[in-house]
């Protein structure tokens, strides 16, 4: 369409209330629309420069420091808090429980949340109830659900899950207070809450998958096994890349579950399910050193970037 | 044409509200959410000095303290005090985040364990010898409120101290066939009593234990400070810069305590989430806590609890106590400085003592009052001040830290299987490096 920029152009798909008026008054509407949108976004953006991103990056500068919150001294000490934290054992012992968490909890939670949405989609007249049922513990909140489920993993007599295994004559479990058992019961609580999300997506991926394609495959006779890996997996390719990233993200960035579901939020026993983010968490308004929680920050910034550059390369490499 | 000069206008008008916005957002962001009276300000209205009192939120604390403002105020019509509090959980963690803004209280109350990082910090300044004079402070005070004087200047006086005693169930201990006016008395008779009061389910499990052991609440300090000089030791030399307990009098200690769960079977940490919930609830037969807890415990009709002095051992008696104390931030100057410290005069005052342990459960700090029959011979504070003539206050350098080394050290025993000689070492090492990163900067 020559006269039309590309900004006209994404106006145009979006939908023709925007594209009649566009083309009968001279493209000055959708200017003054394009404007408003950015004077709303403006507000935003704003915000969260200041309240956001400028933080962020003065995490930078404080990283080299060792201001330690209270006292007005910021000395300058270059890279001694990186040399610090690459000597610091608990620092790698919380990163590594990170990791845990990324590579034992999402792709479970990736799974159940297919599945979940597979057989939901399949459903006529229950489908909105039963994504209400699986959407519920998303919305709930973390720090209620933790400490239910925290009392869930309680010893007998007040433990559920427990008292269950009394009543089977199945041998108890220590659940929480064990350091083999404690990452692991989070991270259960953690998929609970977070299934529902991913379903949800999941659900809108196979719903704007065609419907003739399926049709089609039919008729060339093509069994439910077939359809799921040769239509349905590859057209949803583009929302598992999406849930992948984001989920990868937010597993890194555990922490609420942790701080309430441990004896009073240290991350026990014996650091067994202290994450990263909860360890930088200590160091900086438990501790007050700011300076060093401000490298791990950083570490922790650079290494999120990396994993989603990375995801996006690998993901975009096959796309061609 | 002109339209379009309007169109123009408009555009304009719009960047400059987009413009404004980002300009005043900032203003609102921070001062929308600190209520807080920035010093030296509206000082010049109605010639009255403003000044604000933190503390944390604790129901009865807040309500006495809010009645203690309306009377000094009535008494120094010149001053007005606003209290602000925050919750518990936070209140640090806020103390700290508002020293950088230099906003904040003027009078401000805090644990005595924190005063070090914030005296470091040059965030208190010391009280005037003019108005408390050390040596006045030094007769009058008992003697464990040193621990808020550094460099030989006091930095913060508290109201009240605590101290810890043992706490037994009545009831249970009907129950189980003992004297229910009969606590024990020594550790031989804690263990025997102990074991009594557990009971278990088939599996094994406790439903009532008989002893608390919950470290993270007051049962690091009966390690700290009774247990290891009970067996012999000292947790740390007269300076409180040098750890001692790793010694064999600390292993045996740190042993007698663990046993208490290994061997003996009376209890564990958190059973039913923690101390207070299970001896609330009539599935804990003893607790060691602080008097603070007597109001939580006297909300429960159905408890019928009595007081005792800490068990003894080889003839060793001794407690731990601790204090809330204020102090005055460096910005308070002139005419605040003089409210201050007038209001800091009043807090310390001998009325305001004894009723604050009526009303809050904390004991007064000045030895007259404790020493009064009347007080110290109360069944239910009585064991509570007797204990503060043999009682320690740890010099803490980072309270919650140094806690934290005594619950590794807990589960490495009980979870990973290590020695108690291993992990006393592990824990005196450890709180050492604490200690000296504070002492040797």
């Amino acid at each position: 369409m020559p006269g039309y920029s590309s900004r006209h152009l994404l106006f145009l798909q979006k939908g023709r209330e925007v594209m009649l008026p566009t083309l009968s008054k001279n493209n000055t509407l959708a200017k003054r629309k394009a404007l408003w949108a950015y004077a709303f976004l403006a507000v935003p953006l704003v915000f969260y420069s200041i309240i956001r991103i400028y933080p962020a990056f003065s995490a930078f500068y404080l990283s080299l420091t060792d201001w330690d919150i209270i006292s007005s001294k910021k000395d300058f000490i270059q890279f001694a808090n990186y040399q610090r934290m690459f000597q610091d054992k608990l620092f790698w012992k919380t990163f590594g429980n990170t990791i845990k968490y990324v590579v034992f909890g999402l792709p479970i939670s990736l799974l159940i949340g297919f599945i979940l949405a597979y057989n939901i989609d399949r459903l006529d007249v229950t489908a909105d109830l039963y994504k209400a049922v699986y959407f519920l513990p998303y919305i709930t909140s973390m720090v209620a659900a933790a400490w239910v489920w925290r009392w869930f993993f309680q010893p007998a007599p007040i433990g559920v899950f427990n008292n269950i295994l009394t009543v089977l004559d199945l041998p108890n479990r220590k659940f929480l207070s064990s350091p083999k058992e404690a990452l692991f019961s989070i991270l259960t609580m953690t998929i609970w809450a977070d299934v529902g999300f991913q379903m949800l997506i999941f659900l809108a991926g196979l719903k704007n998958i065609p419907a003739q394609y399926y049709e089609a495959a039919k008729i060339d006779g093509a069994n439910n096994w077939q359809l799921l890996v040769r239509i349905t997996l590859p057209m949803i390719r583009g929302t598992f890349i999406f849930l992948l990233i984001t989920g990868t993200i937010r597993y890194l960035r555990i922490f609420t579950q942790v701080l309430n579901m441990t004896t009073q939020g240290d991350g026990g026993p014996l650091n067994s399910t202290k994450p990263l983010v909860l360890y930088i968490y200590d160091n900086a308004f438990n501790k007050f050193e700011m300076g060093y929680a401000s490298a791990m920050t950083v570490f922790l910034f650079v290494f999120i970037l990396m994993i989603t550059l990375f995801q996006m390369k690998v993901t975009k490499d096959e796309d061609a | 044409m002109k339209a379009k000069e309007g169109c123009e206008m408009k555009k304009r008008g719009l960047f400059l509200l987009v413009a404004l916005v980002m300009v005043i957002l900032p203003v609102f962001g921070n001062g929308g959410t600190e209520t807080v009276a920035k010093p030296a300000t509206s000082e010049k209205k109605a010639e009255k000095t403003e000044i604000v009192y933190w503390q944390y939120y604790y129901e009865t604390k807040v309500n006495l303290m809010d009645q203690l403002i309306k009377e000094f105020q009535a008494a120094n019509p010149d001053i007005i005090v606003t209290q602000q509090t925050f919750p518990y959980e936070q209140y640090n963690t806020k103390v700290a985040a508002s020293v950088p803004t230099g906003t904040g209280p003027n009078v401000i109350n805090l644990y005595y364990g924190w005063l070090p990082s914030y005296i470091d910090a040059g965030y208190l300044q010391s009280l005037p010898e003019s108005v408390f004079p050390t040596q006045k402070i030094e007769s009058e005070f008992l003697p464990l409120v040193d621990a808020a004087k550094f460099d030989g200047k006091y930095y913060a006086l508290p109201t009240a101290v605590r101290s810890l005693a043992l706490i037994w169930n009545k009831d249970l201990f009907k129950a189980a066939g003992l004297d229910p006016e009969n606590p024990p008395k020594t550790l031989e008779e804690l263990v025997v009593d102990a074991k009594k009061l557990t009971k278990y389910d088939k599996n094994g499990n406790y439903i009532q234990t008989g002893m608390s052991l919950q470290l993270n609440g007051q049962i690091h300090h009966w390690i700290r400070e009774i247990l290891i000089r009970q067996f012999g030791g000292s947790p740390y030399t007269e300076d409180g810069k040098t750890v001692t307990y790793n010694t064999q009098a600390g292993y045996d200690a740190f042993k007698f305590l663990t046993d208490l769960q290994l061997v003996e079977k009376v209890g564990m940490p958190n059973f039913m989430t923690d101390d207070v919930t299970a001896f609330k609830a009539g599935a804990m037969g003893m607790t060691i806590d602080g008097s603070f807890r007597l109001g939580t415990l006297n909300a429960v009709p159905e408890l019928h609890y009595g007081v005792a002095e800490i068990p003894s051992f080889k003839g060793v008696k001794s407690n731990f106590s601790s204090f809330w104390a204020n102090g005055i931030t460096k910005y308070t100057t002139g005419k605040k400085l003089e409210a201050s410290l007038k209001f800091l005069q009043f807090l310390t005052s001998e009325d305001v003592m004894s009723r604050w342990m009526t009303a809050i459960g904390e004991l007064p700090a000045k030895k007259d009052l404790s020493n009064d029959p009347k007080f110290s011979n109360d069944p239910k504070f009585g064991p509570f001040i007797r204990g503060l003539s043999y009682t320690h206050a740890t010099k803490f350098i980072d309270e919650a830290g140094q806690r934290q080394v005594w619950l590794d050290a807990w589960d490495e025993i009980t979870l990973n299987g290590k020695t108690p000689k291993q992990v006393v070492d592990a824990a005196a090492k450890t709180e050492q490096a604490i200690l000296d990163k504070y002492y040797k900067k």
